[in-house]
């Protein structure tokens, strides 16, 4: 399965849910919200969305900034 | 003490927002806060690098349960753009809050006035509290409250400009024109901009650079907190009438006669 996460390609070879993402690029732990092809993955769902050949992944948190 | 203020459903007492960008760390960042006296500070969202191994977080700095975290739109320049980030923002953070912003133009970073608007207006349908970075445009302030937001915030000059407040007529047009809270959000260099700004009559002013670019931005935060409880309790209490010739203030009869 292909899929890109904040921009790049990304292979994986068993089926991932968010959880799993997360927890494979050692992010579980931090404070991020999941947004799939632009709609955004409550925290709630981590465990039970999946993510889909194709599917186009951001990884966000929080940074310095004013304007 | 100066009365204090609602954004949406939240009671302030300071005046002041900071933002949380230009600092040389978390550290010197959370020192600038402290000094300022703020309940509120503006963050950005980004893409995570997901392959650094450096997991410091602005977050572990500024914690969210101590102070208000306003997520902005930063960087956006299309309404689906702002409306992503937003809810994203919200996700992220557990917070009604959106410092809107959509930039019309890289060079000035002056906002784009429709998308703005009609970012405002998908924002408040879905429940935000929308404060809007607009410029300094009585008229386009008027249709933002009109869509629901919850207070406007013009610019007072260009993002990052230290200018000051430009035009202060304008602003304080802006504030005959609207009920809601007006916040100044840009252009503040100094003490004395923050000063005038609530001396205009401004609920409160929003700046980054203004501190995160003074030499010691820990000194220039506690400047701006005096300023703006200053100019605060200077519009609350009515400056005096002002005139073009002079007026004494000691009795002008009863005057020593020499012989």
């Amino acid at each position: 399965m292909q899929y890109v996460l904040n921009g790049e390609a990304q292979t994986a070879g068993a089926p991932l849910s968010v959880l799993d993402l997360l927890t494979r690029f050692e992010l579980s732990k931090r404070r991020v919200a999941v947004a799939i092809n632009a709609e955004v993955v409550p925290k709630s769902r981590f465990a039970e969305v999946w993510i889909r050949d194709g599917d186009r992944v951001e990884v966000i948190h929080a940074v310095g900034g004013g304007a | 003490m100066t009365a204090s203020y609602k954004l949406g459903d939240l009671e302030l007492r300071s005046r002041l927002i900071i933002g949380s960008g230009k600092y040389k760390s978390f550290e010197e960042n959370r020192k600038a806060l402290d000094a300022s006296g703020a309940e509120m500070i503006t963050v950005a969202v980004r893409r995570l690098d997901v392959a650094s191994r450096d997991r410091g977080s602005l977050l572990d700095w500024i914690p969210p349960d101590r102070f208000h975290i306003l997520p902005n739109t930063a960087g956006c320049t299309t309404a689906e753009e702002a409306v992503t980030t937003a809810r994203l923002a919200r996700e992220l953070l557990d917070t009604k809050l959106v410092k809107l912003e959509v930039i019309g133009d890289s060079r000035t970073l002056f906002p784009d006035t429709t998308a703005t608007l009609e970012a405002a207006r998908r924002l408040v349908a879905e429940g935000f509290t929308v404060l809007p970075y607009i410029t300094d445009d009585p008229v386009a302030c008027m249709r933002l409250e009109e869509l629901g937001c919850a207070a406007v915030m013009p610019l007072g000059a260009p993002i990052g400009s230290g200018l000051g407040i430009r035009n202060p007529a304008n602003i304080g047009i802006i504030l005959e024109s609207v009920s809601c809270p007006v916040i100044v959000d840009a252009g503040v260099g100094t003490a004395s901009d923050a000063a005038i700004a609530l001396e205009l009559g401004c609920t409160a002013v929003l700046m980054n650079s203004g501190i995160a670019g003074a030499k010691d931005p820990v000194k220039m935060a506690h400047a701006m907190k005096l300023a703006v409880e200053a100019g605060r309790a200077a519009y609350e209490a009515g400056r005096m009438p002002r005139r073009l010739h002079a007026q004494a203030s000691s009795p002008e009869t009863g005057l020593v006669e020499l012989p």
